[in-house]
């Protein structure tokens, strides 16, 4: 049912954990429907310098959540934003239909990510945009 | 890779005497039963002989034996055709919220046909209470309809205390024991059974055959019309080798039931435990005492059914889920919701059915590599923060 790349992400995925101390942090989905994607990213320059992700959910859920970790790092934080839950699962040759709408909320949580990257950099314009968690 | 197949709730492997038992009644004695001569007289008798043999295992006569494609197929009949013939005493139905979907959707397909259904809850163990039965019944129940054993979690229903509960009420009694003919004990006179569904793939018997036990005097319609096969209540050409087959495994079943049982429910105990033992956070479902022999269902917590099932795949390990990825929908399985779960852990659920055929050295190999899979789908889960603690 699952594409030879969603499985290789499932099973091997890429930049799993948390940073040490990240710009930014997203987290969408819930528990409740049986999906969570939490992304924190490190931001330099405007690139995404390092990423770093976790999922409580089935197989694409965490293959699409590695995929885009993958696809994103040392992006421009634009072309980041560019990228939707369809460029996601087209990256990954496809998911089954039934996955598309509860387990494709990868871009999602990047987005989240990003917007609270923005949010911090507005509450405390100094040079130094890190924080903690 | 190794197989170790661990799924036996879903379907088993047709036993080797089985498929030789049906082998020429594909080929050689290809008869319709209903036919005069030769060819059809020998069908006949081997359909009759597959009768007893299935009346045999849970003490019917085989007079009250009728082949189905199936148990869902007798879920249905049992059901629907109970239902409608005897709308005249009553239109309420009773059943609980365990039940297989082959239950609660036909079920819910009366109710929306101008039938009036109760759902009854379950306690924590996934137990439908006697009590809680007497309180539901109406003047005018007539049917009452409770699993033997669950599916998913187990847990044996105390089948002749609610029977005898829908007998004082005047309602007959149908059970779905689709997941404990020949694993189990079953004597329909004794438990008090009116209307009972089995299917033959679950004890090593070919798939697409089952049966309705109707007792003698129970007034119901056939569900299927457009012949005279099964005494009239089930018309099409009967699935010959498919009844052949149930026959002989039902046979089998029966003198090795109690052998089987004790060993399943030694390598059971030993997987549960073993489990427990080495990982935390881990739920065991259903009742632990009183539960279908060798089935073993627990929820792990902060990690989701389908990716335990995908890595334990590729060991070679073949098991099951209650989780909305593996049941088609948004929702975690109604019986893990109905016992008392929330959905976070009810999304970590895993079944382990085990058979005859493994071993014990199979259950020491999944207890060496599931902790393995758990501990790092934990590493990978947002909620298993500060190691599960917070």
């Amino acid at each position: 049912m699952y594409s030879q790349k969603v499985m290789d992400h499932f099973m091997n995925p890429r930049n799993v954990g948390n940073l040490a101390i990240p710009d930014g942090v997203g987290e969408v989905g819930n528990s409740v429907c049986g999906d969570i994607m939490h992304i924190e990213i490190k931001v330099k320059d405007n690139v995404i310098e390092d990423i770093k992700f976790k999922t409580f959910g089935c197989a694409a859920a965490i293959a699409t959540c590695s995929m885009v970790t993958e696809m994103v790092k040392g992006k421009t934080l634009e072309e980041a934003e560019k990228i939707t839950n369809r460029t996601v699962a087209e990256a990954l040759d496809g998911l089954p239909p039934v996955k598309m709408h509860c387990s494709n909320l990868a871009a999602e949580a990047l987005h989240e990510a990003i917007k609270d990257y923005f949010a911090h950099q507005q509450n405390s314009p100094s040079t130094n945009n890190s924080r903690g968690t | 890779m190794r197989e170790i197949y661990m799924d036996h709730s879903a379907t088993t492997p047709v036993d080797r005497k089985v498929f030789e038992a049906m082998i020429p009644y594909c080929t050689d004695e290809y008869g319709n039963p209903s036919s005069i001569h030769a060819k059809g007289r020998a069908a006949k008798k081997a359909l009759e002989k597959a009768r007893e043999q299935v009346a045999a295992l849970i003490n019917a006569d085989s007079s009250e034996v009728f082949f189905t494609s199936g148990g869902t197929e007798a879920n249905n009949q049992a059901i629907i055709s109970y239902m409608v013939n005897n709308a005249h005493r009553g239109k309420h139905l009773i059943t609980s919220a365990i039940e297989h979907h082959a239950v609660l959707d036909t079920c819910e397909y009366l109710r929306k046909n101008g039938f009036d259904l109760t759902v009854l809850p379950v306690n924590s163990l996934g137990v439908v209470e006697p009590e809680v039965l007497q309180r539901a019944i109406k003047p005018e129940t007539t049917l009452v309809s409770i699993m033997h054993a669950n599916n998913e979690i187990g847990t044996i229903q105390p089948i002749a205390k609610l029977a005898e509960v829908a007998h004082q009420a005047g309602a007959a009694f149908h059970t779905d024991a689709i997941q404990t003919t020949g694993r189990i004990p079953i004597d329909v006179k004794a438990m008090g059974i009116d209307l009972l569904s089995a299917s033959s793939h679950k004890i090593y018997g070919p798939k697409g055959i089952g049966c309705l036990f109707i007792k003698k005097g129970i007034k119901i319609g056939r569900l299927m019309h457009g012949g005279a096969q099964e005494n009239k209540m089930r018309a099409g050409t009967e699935n010959v080798p498919g009844i052949v087959g149930f026959g002989q495994a039902a046979e089998l079943a029966q003198n090795r039931m109690a052998d089987t049982a004790a060993y399943l429910n030694k390598l059971g105990q030993k997987l549960r435990q073993g489990i427990l033992d080495k990982i935390p956070h881990t739920i065991a479902t259903g009742d632990l005492e009183n539960r279908v022999p060798g089935s073993v269902s627990v929820c792990f917590e902060y990690v989701e059914g389908e990716s335990i099932l995908l890595m334990l795949d590729s060991y070679g390990i073949m098991a099951s889920s209650g989780s909305a990825c593996t049941s088609g929908s948004l929702d975690p399985s109604h019986v893990l919701l109905a016992i008392g779960l929330p959905p976070e852990i009810a999304h970590g659920s895993l079944r382990l059915t085990l058979g005859k055929n493994n071993t014990e050295e199979e259950i020491d190999y999944v207890l060496e590599v599931l902790p393995r899979i758990i501990s790092n789908l934990r590493k990978m889960s947002p909620l298993y923060r500060n190691g599960g603690s917070g």
